[in-house]
């Protein structure tokens, strides 16, 4: 950048400031009274003057590209090293083993099963995060989005016993307040699955682990279970009813006391509304257990599904993904390519423009535009 | 009675002309102390307004409902009320507090501005209405607050005290029945002006006397004309015939006019409150408005076009998609009962309503706030202004009004006053003839009463007794004053110290030229005029009567009576009005003195005189006599006898004082024209007077050619009309049809081949714009304005004031709307100043009314350079760049949330917190413009006031028009998108942290949102040319406070809130590297374009400015040769006419 900077002779510039733009009003200021001779006054504050001009923004250009070109390489790579696999298991190919299931309802007892082999091409050696993904599903959808209430998810009392308004009609079911209320909760997705590794026609379980999926903060602060002298569930949330799509009320979520109510973090991701209608959400983290054998070798696997969530009816999909994580979080092309084609325009347009400038304004030098 | 509206406007001292019009019919009757006049006749009490000033527009009780009334009224802040309410009633997307808060900020802060000012104006009337007054009841002085004052009441004022009312003036403790009145409080004249008591009653000088006074006054009823008041007083004494006395302004004392050397007088109420002349002139000036602002409001007409088209595409697509019931109720998200049970329709127009609401940020209150801010506190610069500050005077430059800031920098006509604009108006007595011959005097002038200088330069002689006659009509034939020095050490009366004072400096400059040659006016002594002669002997003459100046007759007269008995009539004024009144075989040898002096530039004056025998005198007092009785066109009466005796008069001699061109008015001029004005004079002077001054100044050029239309240019009088129009036609022929295609160019081209320049009078103006009974005319009154729009430089000369008017009128409504500004000093200009679209008043000698009339007042007309060039380039470029930034940033702030519903199923989800969606305007983006619009110079103001050209820049709107209006839409439209789908590419894997977590709608937003917040905040720092270090401050203050802000709604459970949506959404944000590489990325993108547009822009200038150089170069080759020289010539062009 050309840079000017006219420091005019002023000494008292910095002083004057705003302040004195308080002072007398637009009609009586000049009365009779000399103008203060301040630089804000007169308006010659010192001031840096920037011009944009070819000479300058040019090698900016250069810069930038030469930047972004490598961040980009350095994204593609980094994504492009990212393992994923993705399961449709939707059952919408009659051939699928979960066609069956198709139209299973919520209260179908015993729930629909079904089983899914694949194979993995090559080993994820990193940890490995499990995913579930549905489509079609509008989670931003207004309604849905603000039928919560996230005062009785805090736990507090009153509000667990008086949902918030905003949770209709998912308030009350039989004259009992729903907890937790509101057509986000009622919807929570309650498919399990469990993966196996087939080794020699023996299923190996894979631990699938189902903590730390949720935001730190969401987990300690953002949710709480209502607060009383006990520490069991059920007598805490006495007086309130379980979301009418559930099986179970909310404090038989888990076994486990720091993982049940409302505190469940399965819950707890599926609250977090998705911005788009396909979306993933965090399922189950899958850990390496040493430093000698990859997480998921390659090999087949099985997924055993128990199959509750319709989704059928509003044409819906629903994946099983997993994925390997990097420093940039999951697979994402778009960042890496976005990166090489900016940096590439920007490089291009820095020669051709240099050469342009070269040929017609290379007579005067770019920093003495006069101002 | 016959008399034309027009005559009446004429008047001198001619001030609120719209008011003149509206005649007030009747009269009025004032029973003196409100005793009935005789036992026989009933006292009748009238209903008269009492003396309460009420200038407050609010009371107490209504200041809630009318001023949101009255707020509610302007259509912004209505639209704005009318999205809160549907928010309050519909279920809309955002909360009412999203549009609710910034509205009624901007309601409270303008309700308690307003509540203020009108606090501070309830004050101000308190302070009059409660202020005390001594009023005569029964012989006794009762004090009363003001307020109670009623018509009819006598009321005793002291010296240095101020009117309380309008006073009919009855009688003072001066002998002679005068008093002294100053009205600088209401036309600025601060001279004092003398006002008598009626005869019959001045010897009412006690509380008694004066309370046996029965009279009645009629008087017509108030009008604003501070100059013009008729009335009748008739005083009855016990058993005797009414006497009726005439009743003049001179008899009128104004409230607000002050009290001075007069220890009391006592008068009587005629209008009281709200009827005095002073309150009926507070009605208040039209409101202008600025170009700009009408640029606003049709670009607000469009962004409202493309909300209601949001809206309606939204709402469409909504029911359309919703067809599927799938979309419209999947089982994951059951409607209430309430949605299930209203009717498709009703739920279609909510749902219209909501995406209105969602969408209605597009056109941001914020944006009125901040432009209204900009103005007020912009317009401090101008008053700030050193370089504005005349030492002199003492004073600045003055902003009436903040509104037009920006109209400054689109003038296209400059109508400019000659005498006291473009000159200085102080008049310096330069010579005189008599008889045809030669006198000039010394150059040295003294104020006061200092002996004559060196001894005087004949050329020539004339009589001894001519030349003495000539010299006591300048004593005589004037309304000079003399003001007696401060007495400061309060023992001697020094006369050293007293000075001449009279509204007209030209009169001074006479009496001071008549001391030079040995007479000096000595003053008043109550009838007489005292004159010291030569030899040093005092003379007396008795003064008869006077009838002032006025621009009609344009010359006054005084009738005296020597001490020897013969009664003298002088007669002074305008050579074309005395030449015809003098004898014919007289007028020779003057003329040429004349014709002469004037082509110097000088302001002639012709004095003439007659001696009137006994019985013509008798004759014409009875007639003046009768004619002062007259209650109505007063003026006019005395006019038409002195017209009749005004014949046959002697020709002595003619004056010639100069008025100096203003300092730099030259440089001012050429600088204007350079920048592409036209400047137009419009001047009550003579035509060679105001053509020289023209070339004095520049405004005509060695190479403009002259096209006159004038009296003189028309020959003999009975074929005037037809020459007239043959002359238009030639012209019209030489200017319009010989160049028809270089019109376009010509307009504001600095480089046209040839230059006119157009001369026209008031009479022949009048012949084109009243044309007398030929229908055809009004086409010359077209082919006229067309010659004057390809003109250069015109010259309006012999103009009245209404006149003047008139032709700003018609430039004003020519095609195109050119912006006008008219320039001038004294009450004749406040027509044109009041009819165009910029008036500036001079902060002249001919009174305040200019100045008071104006939206912005100067000292001197250099100052115009500035204002325009500089301060007029300078707010323009601020406001523009302010209005489409605002639409801009607003644009490429909702277009996201709108291209968001085709992916949440057009249910109105917003895309930001309401936060966000809350502060953008207010707080993250509104300072950093707001700076800039009050900082940025893009162009250094010495440049811009050097370089005039820079201004044509800008001309004819050229930042708000709709390309560049266009461009910032799709600049907001670009951006908009790359902010919306660069995120969308990203979310389509949402797990962006390390640690595999996904993220939700909201960082979904809260990216967009931070990406939109540092991208058009970026933008406006590489639109800044001027980074002062408050711009610093707001620019990367207004970001991080963002980012702060940010932190904080994040960082807190927040218990007053429904849902924690924002609860550590940004802290994750911020920890995920793929969101910074992202926002990174799209900042750049969106920037991208601009930035090299700006390159090219710079390189384009570049190349200009090198051009321009060279240009510059080749121009000072061919600089003219300097005015002077110049002057000559036109001077001997001339004598050969």
């Amino acid at each position: 950048m050309a840079v000017n900077y006219n420091a005019k002779e002023e000494a008292d510039g910095h002083t004057s400031g705003v302040g004195v733009a308080g002072g007398g009003a637009a009609g009586g200021a000049g009365k009779s009274r000399k103008p203060d001779n301040t630089a804000f006054k007169q308006q010659r504050l010192p001031a840096w003057q920037p011009i944009l001009t070819a000479g300058t923004v040019l090698p900016a250009f250069f810069i930038i590209g030469l930047i972004f070109i490598p961040i980009g390489i350095g994204i593609f790579v980094t994504s492009n090293n990212i393992r994923e696999y993705e399961i449709d298991y939707t059952g919408t190919d009659s051939s699928s083993p979960c066609n069956k299931c198709l139209n299973v309802s919520w209260n179908s007892t015993p729930p629909c099963t079904c089983t899914i082999n694949f194979t993995l091409d090559q080993p994820f050696e990193t940890n490995v995060f499990m995913y579930y993904g549905l489509s079609n599903f509008y989670q931003n959808h207004r309604r849905y989005v603000k039928s919560r209430d996230d005062s009785q998810l805090n736990g507090d009392n009153s509000s667990l016993l008086n949902p918030s308004k905003e949770c209709e009609p998912y308030r009350t079911s039989e004259n009992k307040p729903i907890a937790p209320c509101g057509a986000i909760a009622n919807s929570m997705f309650n498919d399990t699955l469990e993966l196996f590794h087939i080794d020699n026609e023996t299923r190996i379980p894979i631990t699938l682990n189902k903590k730390g999926i949720a935001w730190w903060t969401d987990k300690n602060v953002k949710f709480r279970n209502p607060f009383g002298t006990t520490n069991n569930l059920t007598a805490l949330f006495q007086g309130t009813t379980k979301p009418v799509n559930w099986p179970k009320p909310v404090y038989m979520l888990d076994s486990e006391q720091d993982n049940n109510g409302f505190i469940n973090e399965d819950f707890i991701v599926w609250m977090r509304t998705a911005a788009l209608p396909t979306f993933r959400k965090l399922y189950r983290l899958i850990e390496r257990k040493n430093n000698l054998q990859p997480t998921l070798q390659a090999g087949k696997y099985s997924l055993d599904i128990t199959y509750n969530y319709p989704v059928y009816s509003f044409d819906g999909r629903k994946r099983m993904i997993l994925s390997t994580i990097s420093w940039m979080g999951g697979k994402n092309p778009f960042l890496g390519i976005a990166y090489i084609t900016v940096g590439s325009i920007c490089f291009f347009l820095g020669v051709v423009l240099l050469v342009i400038h070269h040929k017609y304004g290379n007579r005067n030098n770019s920093a003495d535009i006069p101002n | 009675m016959e008399f034309s509206i027009n005559q009446e406007i004429w008047l001198r001292l001619w001030s609120i002309w719209c008011a003149g019009e509206e005649k007030r019919v009747g009269t009025r009757t004032v029973f003196v102390g409100h005793r009935p006049v005789s036992e026989t006749d009933a006292y009748v009490e009238q209903k008269f307004c009492d003396n309460r000033i009420v200038s407050s527009k609010y009371t107490v009780w209504n200041f809630l409902p009318k001023n949101l009334f009255e707020q509610f009224r302007r259509i912004a802040n209505f639209y704005f009320l009318i999205i809160f309410l549907v928010q309050v009633i519909v279920d809309t997307p955002t909360s009412p507090v999203t549009s609710g808060l910034p509205l009624f900020f901007v309601i409270i802060v303008t309700a308690i501005k307003q509540g203020y000012e009108d606090w501070l104006r309830h004050r101000a009337d308190k302070e009059v209405n409660k202020s005390s007054v001594f009023i005569v009841e029964n012989a006794k002085q009762v004090k009363k607050h003001s307020e109670k004052i009623k018509v009819g009441d006598i009321v005793e004022v002291k010296a240095d005290e101020t009117f309380p009312c309008d006073l009919i003036f009855l009688a003072s403790s001066n002998d002679d029945g005068t008093c002294y009145v100053t009205t600088a409080s209401l036309d600025g004249e601060s001279n004092f002006k003398t006002h008598y008591a009626v005869r019959d009653t001045t010897g009412l000088r006690t509380d008694n006397d004066i309370d046996s006074l029965t009279a009645t006054i009629e008087c017509e009823q108030p009008q604003p004309d501070l100059y013009k008041f008729v009335g009748r007083i008739n005083v009855y004494r016990s058993n005797q015939e009414p006497v009726a006395r005439s009743l003049g302004p001179e008899n009128l004392l104004l409230k607000g006019s002050t009290l001075k050397n007069t220890k009391t007088i006592y008068g009587v109420a005629v209008y009281t409150g709200m009827e005095t002349k002073m309150a009926l002139n507070y009605q208040g000036k039209s409101q202008k408005r600025s170009a700009v602002e009408k640029s606003i409001n049709a670009f607000l007409i469009v962004y409202l076009c493309i909300l209601v088209s949001k809206a309606t595409v939204c709402t469409t697509l909504k029911y359309i998609w919703q067809n599927n019931p799938f979309n419209d109720e999947p089982w994951y998200n059951q409607k209430t009962k309430k949605e299930k049970e209203t009717f498709k329709i009703l739920r279609m127009f909510t749902d219209f309503l909501s995406f209105m609401v969602l969408f209605n940020f597009i056109i941001p209150v914020s944006m009125y706030v901040t432009v209204e801010m900009q103005k007020f506190l912009g317009s401090f610069f101008i008053a700030w202004d050193k370089e504005m500050y005349d030492e002199e005077i003492k004073e600045g430059a003055l902003v009436n009004t903040s509104d037009l800031n920006e109209e400054l920098g689109q003038v296209e006509y400059v109508f400019t006053d000659k005498t006291g604009t473009l000159t200085e108006n102080s008049m310096k007595f330069i010579e005189c003839c008599i008889d045809g011959h030669k006198y000039k005097g010394g150059i040295s002038e003294v104020d006061g009463f200092s002996h004559t200088d060196g001894p005087l330069k004949y050329y020539g002689k004339a009589e001894k007794c001519r030349e003495e006659l000539f010299l006591r009509a300048l004593c005589l034939c004037h309304t000079v004053q003399i003001k007696e020095g401060d007495n400061v050490d309060g023992l001697i009366v020094n006369q050293e110290r007293s000075t001449y004072i009279s509204s007209s400096p030209d009169e001074i400059a006479l009496v001071k030229g008549a001391k030079k040659y040995g007479f000096t006016f000595l003053g008043h002594e109550a009838d007489f005029m005292k004159v010291q002669n030569q030899k040093n002997e005092i003379e007396k003459y008795q003064l008869l009567h006077v009838l002032n100046f006025d621009p009609v007759r344009r010359r006054m007269s005084v009738i005296v009576k020597t001490s020897t008995g013969k009664f003298l009539l002088f007669c002074k004024g305008a050579d074309s009005s005395i030449f015809p009144r003098v004898q014919q075989d007289e007028i020779h040898q003057t003329k040429v003195h004349v014709e002469r002096n004037a082509m110097d530039g000088y302001r002639t004056l012709c004095v003439a005189f007659k001696e009137l025998t006994q019985e013509d005198y008798k004759k014409m007092n009875e007639q003046l006599s009768e004619a002062k009785m007259a209650l109505q066109d007063r003026e006019e009466k005395m006019a038409r006898i002195f017209d009749d005796i005004e014949t046959d008069m002697h020709l002595i001699g003619a004056t010639a004082v100069e008025d100096r061109l203003q300092e730099h008015a030259a440089e001012t001029i050429e600088a204007l024209q350079t920048a592409g004005m036209k400047v137009w004079v419009l001047t009550g002077d003579k035509m060679e007077t105001a053509k020289s001054t023209c070339y004095a100044s520049r405004l005509f050029q060695t190479n403009t050619e002259l096209l006159e239309l004038t009296t003189k240019a028309m020959g003999n009088s009975d074929r005037k009309e037809d020459r007239l129009h043959e002359l238009l036609l030639e012209y019209h022929k030489k200017l319009v049809q010989d160049f028809p295609k270089n019109s376009g160019k010509l307009k504001r081209s600095w480089t046209a081949s040839q230059e006119y320049g157009l001369i026209i009078d008031g009479s022949t103006l009048s012949l084109i714009l009243n044309p007398s009974q030929d229908s055809s005319s009004s086409n010359y009154k077209s082919i006229f304005l067309q010659i004057c729009l390809k003109c250069t430089a015109v010259l309006c000369c012999r103009m009245a004031p209404l006149q003047k008017a008139q032709i700003v009128r018609m430039v004003k409504n020519t095609k195109g709307n050119p912006i006008t500004l008219s320039i001038g000093d004294g009450a004749n200009d406040v027509s044109m100043i009041l009819e165009a679209h910029v008036g500036i008043g001079i902060k002249g000698k001919e009174g305040r009314q200019a100045a008071r009339n104006s939206d912005y007042a100067v000292p001197r007309f250099k100052h115009l350079r500035k204002l325009l060039l500089a301060h007029g380039h300078l707010y323009y470029v601020r406001i523009a760049h302010l209005v489409q930034y605002f639409f801009y940033k607003n644009l490429c702030f909702i277009l996201p949330q709108f291209l968001y519903q085709f992916f949440c199923g057009f249910s109105q989800q917003p895309l930001y917190d309401a936060a966000y969606l809350t502060m953008y305007n207010i707080c993250f983006t509104s300072l950093p413009i707001l700076a800039y619009s009050l900082l940025e110079q893009h162009i250094n103001i010495e440049t811009l006031t050097s370089d005039p050209r820079l201004y044509m820049k800008i001309s004819d709107n050229a930042m708000l028009q709709w390309k560049p209006f266009l461009y910032w839409t799709f600049l907001g439209a670009f951006e908009g998108l790359v902010f919306f789908f660069g995120v969308y590419f990203l979310f389509q894997n949402s797990s962006l942290e390390d640690n595999g977590k996904v993220f939700g709608n909201w960082t979904f937003g809260t990216i967009v949102f931070t990406i939109l917040v540092f991208t058009v905040t970026l933008k406006l720092a590489l639109d800044t040319r001027f980074w002062t270090w408050m711009n610093h401050l707001v620019i990367w203050g207004s970001l991080a406070f963002y980012v702060f802000f940010s932190f904080f709604w994040g960082g807190i459970i927040w218990p007053f809130l429904k849902q924690q949506r924002m609860y550590f959404v940004f802290a994750h944000m911020v920890t995920s590297v793929s969101t910074w590489l992202a926002i990174v990325l799209l900042i750049f993108i969106s920037l991208f374009p601009e930035i090299l547009l700006v390159v090219f822009k710079n390189a384009k200038r570049k190349n200009h400015q090198k051009k321009l150089s060279n240009r510059k170069e080749s121009d000072s080759l061919s600089s003219r040769p300097s005015f002077r020289p110049l002057l000559l010539r036109t001077f001997s062009d001339e004598s050969n006419v």
